[in-house]
């Protein structure tokens, strides 16, 4: 047989050759991971000169808490809204950039722009053009009848902040999207359109089955995206406000830790995140992977 | 513990490295962490210098370390790496967490005692040292920047609306009357407010002496009780609801978010800090002017003072004692009549010692920059009550959250009024009994 495996006499070089990547995930991430774990079974005052040992109070505060519970349904809703809207977005733009005979490479290049902004700029920029006061969206919205406020209606303020995200999210998923489509065989498409295939049909049955590793690549990723990293987008906009209507898990976590010095209850959360995102991860490639043809 | 052993390996280096030029300045420095930007922060950092050049021994230096919450943030971070700076300035919010950490802070008054500097308590305003002071009435932390809630109003919409515009609504119902003639004349809405907690519920129970909380709302004990759910603040929050439908209110979100409904025209009057003024000279393309902030004329008849909001300088612990000298120095100076009469000038923030209000008045300050003394006038109005003399909650900038949340969703007509302060009463009452527990 010619299979090549690579095999060490002594395991000493194996271990060597570890080493790097073992050290990384020590210090990034199981010993701060440890350190939330071990903060959380306890109870400090803001300076940690007096402490507690209260076993599991800190969780059975935040679970009793009603305002962590609401927060858990607006990340839900958050997360799925934003990663739906990027998605299906940036299907259709790749779709018809692929059509697209001249002008392509600008058009391309012109939407992949967004990506480049830093997420509080994104929020900065669709805060200030829905701002109910100066903003030019907000206005024309009060043309078509409709009073936007985002400083009061929490639905108009959730709506914001997953434009936000989302918009910046469309840029890498059209790239992932435009990829997925030119690497599709024109014949097959071709000969479906022989065979009297409308182009509705054509995608439906064709390109989208074929596109699905790539959705589901996506998916993942920006689930993971509208989980931990739209701190910044809703830290420069909404600030969790109003009434809490935008205050997602990881904006929950930095308002009682950071703002309000409750290290406790912030290392209870930092762990209740870390066990949802295993979880997510199980759920998704155990379930979802296996209605994906690669 | 490794970062420690690092940073002092590379001042061992660098001393080494520069022995030379050490020993010809052995000036001892001074960290001060503030959170004043911009035009104040340059003004803080011209003030620091100016101390630096009236002696030798010691060196102010001024960090910007970003808003109160990133700066109270950093600072209590740094207290517990052992890195702490010399002095922060601490907002008002902050002074529960900040006089429970004993240990962590080195009271002013002991401090200046300690460094026989003179400090004398009786020459603040009240309603600012009462704010700051234990129960035995010692000053923790030294007033610097202290500002109360006014209300600015737009003089050429109330000219076209033909009200008088030396003469700003003085209670409630007359500021709902203006407000439908302002609103007849074409202007959208009467009136919104900053820092809605603030302004509209704990300087609303102070001006009518109704308790913010139980125990002297929080200063003579821990386990002290919210009780922002009373007849008053339900009656008033609901009238703000109600306002709110026909934008007599309009509510335009926390902190000075709603400031561009002001300057834009949109609404007519605006409640914010007195400290606001300068950026709403530079903001308002129309004449505006100053009034008290408005009461409820059939709960009183004689308003108490207004409480204060901005922020005190803290001392931490951990220092050498001979560097303690340096800040009871650098304290005694930025206290002195001279440099507070400055400071108020420039920033409008209330005079806080009674010295600078006076140079002020002389100077004929007011008179020029007519409606910055309502400010003062209003904080200083009455006899201070235990209702009106500040409040000392522990965990209250969570508290104050809370109370905006629950604000918010009355107003958005999701809970009445009554529901929703009962229910930012219960939820913050949770947190002071924890704040209790892990404060003994």
């Amino acid at each position: 047989m010619a299979e090549k495996r690579v095999t060490f006499k002594k395991s000493t070089i194996a271990w060597l050759l570890v080493a790097p990547q073992l050290a990384i995930t020590l210090v990034f991430f199981i010993w701060p991971a440890s350190q939330a774990l071990y903060q959380s079974l306890w109870q400090e005052d803001a300076f940690g000169l007096n402490r507690d040992f209260v076993w599991f109070d800190n969780f059975s505060r935040l679970f009793d808490d009603p305002s962590y519970q609401h927060s858990l349904i607006v990340t839900i809703i958050f997360s799925l809204s934003t990663a739906a809207t990027a998605i299906c977005f940036a299907l259709l733009l790749a779709c018809k950039a692929d059509k697209l005979m001249r002008g392509s490479q600008t058009y391309k290049t012109l939407l992949i722009w967004p990506y480049a902004i830093a997420p509080a700029v994104a929020g900065a920029l669709w805060w200030f053009m829905f701002n109910p006061t100066v903003g030019i969206l907000a206005y024309i919205a009060r043309g078509l009848g409709y009073d936007w406020n985002h400083f009061l209606n929490g639905d108009d303020a959730l709506i914001l902040v997953i434009l936000a995200s989302a918009w910046k999210q469309i840029s890498y998923n059209f790239l992932f999207f435009l990829a997925g489509l030119q690497s599709i065989p024109k014949s097959l498409i071709e000969a479906a359109a022989i065979d009297g295939a409308s182009s509705t049909k054509r995608f439906w049955t064709i390109i989208f089955p074929l596109l699905s590793p790539t959705t589901f690549f996506l998916l993942v990723v920006n689930c993971v995206y509208a989980f931990f990293d739209t701190f910044a987008v809703i830290h420069a906009t909404t600030r969790g406000g109003p009434s809490q209507a935008t205050q997602t898990l990881i904006y929950k976590v930095y308002k009682d830790g950071v703002e309000g010095n409750d290290w406790s209850s912030a290392g209870a959360q930092s762990v209740v995140l870390m066990i949802i995102v295993c979880l997510l991860t199980v759920i998704q490639f155990r379930f979802i992977e296996r209605r994906v043809h690669y | 513990m490794f970062k420690n052993r690092l940073s002092r390996l590379l001042t061992m280096i660098t001393s080494v490295m520069f022995l030379g030029a050490a020993s010809a300045q052995a000036q001892i420095e001074i960290q001060f962490w503030h959170a004043m930007g911009g035009e104040l922060g340059q003004k803080l950092t011209e003030l620091s210098e100016r101390f630096n050049t009236t002696q030798k021994e010691f060196k102010i230096v001024p960090v910007y370390k970003g808003t109160y919450t990133e700066t109270m943030t950093a600072a209590i971070a740094a207290f517990r790496a052992k890195q702490q700076p010399h002095i922060v300035q601490v907002f008002e919010v902050g002074t529960a967490t900040m006089m429970s950490a004993k240990g962590a802070v080195y009271p002013v008054y002991q401090l200046m005692a300690d460094q026989k500097e003179p400090f004398n308590p009786n020459s603040y305003l009240s309603a600012v040292v009462g704010y700051y002071s234990d129960s035995k009435g010692n000053i923790l932390s030294l007033p610097f920047n202290s500002s109360t809630p006014v209300m600015y109003y737009n003089k050429e919409a109330f000219r076209k609306a033909g009200l008088n515009p030396d003469q700003p609504p003085a209670t409630w119902p007359e500021l709902e009357a203006a407000a439908k003639k302002l609103q007849a004349a074409g202007y959208v809405c009467g009136f919104t407010t900053a820092w809605p907690s603030w302004v509209q519920l704990e300087n609303l129970s102070a001006i009518h002496d109704q308790p913010i909380a139980t125990k002297a709302n929080g200063f003579d004990g821990l386990d002290t009780v919210l009780q922002l759910n009373g007849d008053l603040q339900v009656r008033h929050i609901g009238k703000l609801a109600e306002w709110q439908k026909t934008k007599i209110f309009d509510y335009g979100g926390r902190q000075s978010n709603s400031a561009p409904k002001f300057y834009s025209g949109e609404c007519t009057m605006y409640m914010n800090s007195s400290a606001a003024y300068a950026a709403v000279r530079a903001n308002a393309k129309f004449e505006f002017g100053v009034g008290m902030l408005p009461y409820w004329p059939d709960v009183t008849q004689n308003p108490k003072n207004s409480i204060i909001g901005g922020a005190t300088l803290w001392v931490l612990n951990g220092h050498p004692k001979e560097h303690y000298r340096g800040v009871a120095k650098f304290f005694s100076y930025l206290s002195s009549p001279e440099i507070q009469t400055e400071w108020h000038q420039f920033s409008g923030y209330v005079p806080i010692t009674n010295k600078a209000y006076e140079i002020t008045l002389e100077q004929g300050f007011y008179g020029k920059n007519p409606g910055t003394d309502v400010s003062i006038k209003q904080l200083t109005r009455g006899t201070p009550s235990q209702n009106s003399k500040g409040l000392r909650l522990g965990s209250f900038a969570q508290i104050r959250d809370i109370i905006e949340n629950e604000i918010e969703a009355i107003l958005s007509g999701k809970k009445t009024a009554k529901q929703g302060l009962d229910d930012a009463v219960r939820q913050s009452n949770d947190l002071l009994r924890q704040f209790e527990r892990t404060n003994r």
